[in-house]
């Protein structure tokens, strides 16, 4: 059986980990790539690195983090941020990433999902969606959750599935920086009525029961946190020990 | 030791699997020369995307007689995700283009659940294993083989179906996981492999 994915986030500005809530109040967090090989080690089944860089050069840097994660993690690896175009993503793959993660880019121009899948398989584009609940439905957000478009989730889901997308990165903006759980409603109202494979994001707090309930009650693939990682306030091995304590299939070593 | 040939036909990002020969201290080189394959030592044959679209690529270099005639010359072989599927003689996901025909049976797509199959499932390694343990590797693939003879199975998965993760017979090795993907399993596989 598919084991359950624990999947830790970075955020990276400058070639430099970052911590902050909302993006305020950042502060630098140390090199990434001891921090992935750390998060390798303690278990982790993927790594997300999200580019929070504003500038060309800062992106150049991205790439030489990858390239140096690459070279000593061998587990999946996804970069994320700024992704425009598919020169980006061409970019970042040679840099040694398993997959590129669209946001913005996507809402904009759908049909870079085609070319991208066609271009380097369906498994290298993950589509991240910003979603946020309104009084009839949840609608995607873009521009780092700043825009409110008016595309309802569940139909942008369905579009980027037949567009060849190969997993959905789905972040409640209501959730995320809570530490209240993950979204549960909207991860089960997104993962029953796809095909693809949804990681949930936004929401995690320092409480294991958090990944059980959405797994079980979400539906979720699996499941996407940073702060709880990186300050050390749920480790993974043990959420990992807690998970199989309770049933729900993860990778051990 | 050996050097490592690298099939490159044009469309996989070969990055990750030279990123972990690298710390394996095996010397490589990537090719999709003619030559180089006919003078290979052992053979790696790494691969994503879409099975006609490697076989047409493979055709179009001539690369395919060679190749079957290298693999079945008995030197160490090994198959990597596509790499597994080409060897079989032909595909659901491009029907009418005929594959290496190395073994008989066919690919055929997941039926069940979310498609493609994406993260870490467990291996249950048959008598016939001689490289693997029973651990978690990472797989990304909607496709997979049926071989007619069973016996060349050496680990299976469960995926809603049971499916064939990897196979072993003489020389040849295949596996439709990521090995330079899954971790310190992965690597150990590898090296394995590399001290054939």
């Amino acid at each position: 059986m598919l084991a359950k994915r624990i999947i830790p986030c970075l955020d990276v500005k400058d070639g430099q980990t970052v911590k902050g809530i909302n993006f305020l109040n950042l502060q630098y967090a140390g090199d990434p790539v001891s921090l992935a090989a750390r998060y390798s080690e303690e278990g982790a089944d993927e790594i997300v690195f999200l580019d929070i860089t504003a500038t060309n050069e800062g992106r150049d840097t991205m790439r030489n983090v990858v390239e140096k994660v690459a070279k000593q993690v061998f587990i999946p690896l996804t970069v994320g941020g700024g992704i425009r175009t598919l020169e980006d993503i061409r970019n970042i793959l040679l840099a040694g990433a398993d997959k590129a993660s669209l946001n913005t880019a996507a809402v904009n121009n759908p049909e870079i999902i085609a070319q991208a899948s066609k271009a380097f398989g369906s498994q290298c584009i993950v589509i991240a969606i910003d979603a946020k609940r309104e009084p009839d439905d949840w609608y995607v957000y873009i521009n780092a959750g700043q825009k409110k478009t008016d595309i309802k989730v569940l139909d942008w889901v369905k579009q980027v599935e037949q567009l060849g997308a190969g997993e959905i990165l789905l972040t409640s903006m209501d959730a995320d920086g809570t530490q209240k759980g993950f979204d549960l409603e909207l991860t089960k109202h997104v993962s029953l009525n796809t095909n693809l494979p949804v990681i949930a994001s936004g929401g995690a707090g320092p409480v294991m029961e958090h990944f059980k309930d959405v797994f079980e009650q979400g539906a979720a693939d699996a499941a996407l946190a940073a702060s709880i990682f990186h300050y050390n306030t749920v480790k993974i091995k043990e959420l990992k020990n807690y998970l199989n304590k309770n049933n729900i299939q993860v990778r051990g070593e | 030791m050996a050097i490592i040939t690298i099939l490159d036909y044009g469309a996989g990002n070969l990055k990750s699997v030279t990123n972990i020969l690298e710390v394996l201290n095996c010397e490589y080189t990537v090719t999709d020369k003619k030559e180089d394959i006919i003078n290979a030592e052992k053979l790696i044959l790494p691969g994503q995307g879409h099975f006609g679209q490697f076989m047409e690529a493979l055709n179009k270099k001539d690369l395919s007689t060679c190749l079957v005639e290298k693999i079945k010359s008995g030197i160490p072989f090994l198959g990597i995700c596509l790499g597994i599927q080409v060897l079989f003689e032909e595909s659901e996901e491009a029907p009418g283009i005929k594959g290496l025909g190395i073994f008989k049976g066919k690919c055929v797509r997941f039926t069940q659940g979310k498609v493609p199959q994406i993260g870490w499932n467990k291996l249950q390694t048959t008598a016939n294993n001689s490289v693997l343990t029973e651990d978690y590797v990472y797989f990304v693939n909607s496709y997979h083989v049926v071989p007619e003879d069973k016996s060349i199975v050496s680990a299976y998965a469960s995926y809603n179906v049971d499916f064939v993760a990897s196979l072993e017979h003489k020389n040849i090795f295949a596996f439709q996981f990521h090995p330079e993907k899954s971790g310190k399993v992965g690597y150990g596989f590898l090296k394995n492999f590399m001290q054939l």
